[in-house]
């Protein structure tokens, strides 16, 4: 049975509101993934410098599993 | 090892100094792939040794596209994370086939009814009819592969690029198939006048402007959730 539960129901709801028509692909997040790493840990409000980034890394777990990762990487190596 | 600037490292992996460069890189990689790594299963040394390879091989042949607006380092971070992380997708994921999750005409995909028992009459009367909504849109208004997408990601969890290869087609454009089935269940809900931030809060989401961090508190839950289904 392929059937959501509440938690995955009240994400699918936010990602079909918040759907842009302008979203970007997997290929161009990342492409701009270095950047918006670095924004996020010189403090500055990265998802309002990139939003289309944001965006992506809302609604794909796989940009966002990358995103953290190489967060992770530039906090414990700099 | 010594200190280079965005402009030294490209100087220095394409002139004389090229094998220096090429092993310190490969040093930083090994350190950034054990650390962004750290919390994944199942990751020898060997492996470690093989992505970094990998991804060294991928950065030198990428370096006319480095556009310098972050670190040449972050760059060549992401690209052998990129490497390693497809690759141990790939493994997690390469007995399961679409074949086993394709239930894509169940017509419970979408359940018209949430548990919530804090939510008001009010509240559960537009949880009931956006749920209604949706689960007619993706009957009526979703064609079978995008429902077969849908289900993929959402409920059994695979990540795009291992649903994009079972559908011979490639991450882009399953993100893309994922988006226009987005679209359309956003156009159901607008059609039937549901307003935007009563629904957000019918169910108890945030309306309004975007949190200034990426918020994945709860796409992580729904990952774990997800993943500890699989194991059941």
């Amino acid at each position: 049975m392929s059937r959501l539960n509440p938690e995955q129901i009240k994400r699918l709801v936010r990602d079909v509101l918040n759907t842009r028509p302008d979203e970007i692909s997997c290929d161009e997040c990342l492409e701009l993934l270095d950047r918006f790493v670095e924004l996020e840990l010189a403090g500055e409000d990265a998802s309002s410098a990139l939003p289309l980034v944001q965006q992506h890394l809302e609604q794909c777990s796989s940009c966002r599993e990358e995103f953290e990762a190489l967060l992770t990487v530039i906090t414990e190596l700099r | 090892m010594a200190e280079r600037s965005n402009e030294e490292w490209l100087a220095s992996l394409r002139g004389p100094q090229r094998d220096e460069a090429l092993a310190d890189l490969r040093m930083l990689l090994l350190r950034g792939l054990r650390a962004a790594l750290s919390k994944q299963g199942k990751v020898s040394d060997q492996d470690l040794e093989d992505f970094a390879q990998d991804a060294l091989l991928r950065i030198t042949a990428a370096l006319d596209s480095f556009r310098g607006e972050a670190q040449f380092t972050t760059w060549a971070y992401r690209i052998a994370i990129h490497t390693a992380l497809g690759e141990l997708r790939r493994r997690r994921w390469r007995d399961v086939s679409l074949e086993n999750l394709s239930t894509a005409t169940d017509p419970d995909f979408v359940p018209n009814t949430v548990a919530d028992p804090s939510a008001g009459p009010e509240q559960r009367a537009l949880q009931r009819s956006v749920l209604d909504t949706l689960q007619h849109a993706v009957q009526e208004d979703l064609t079978e592969k995008q429902r077969q997408a849908l289900i993929a990601v959402r409920v059994q969890g695979m990540p795009i690029a291992e649903v994009a290869r079972r559908m011979d087609t490639n991450p882009n454009a399953l993100y893309k198939l994922l988006h226009d089935a987005r679209q359309r269940l956003q156009r159901a809900l607008q059609d039937r006048g549901l307003p935007r931030e009563e629904v957000l809060a019918a169910f108890g989401l945030s309306a309004g402007v975007r949190p200034a961090k990426v918020d994945t508190s709860m796409a992580r839950k729904a990952d774990d959730e997800q993943a500890e289904s699989r194991t059941d």
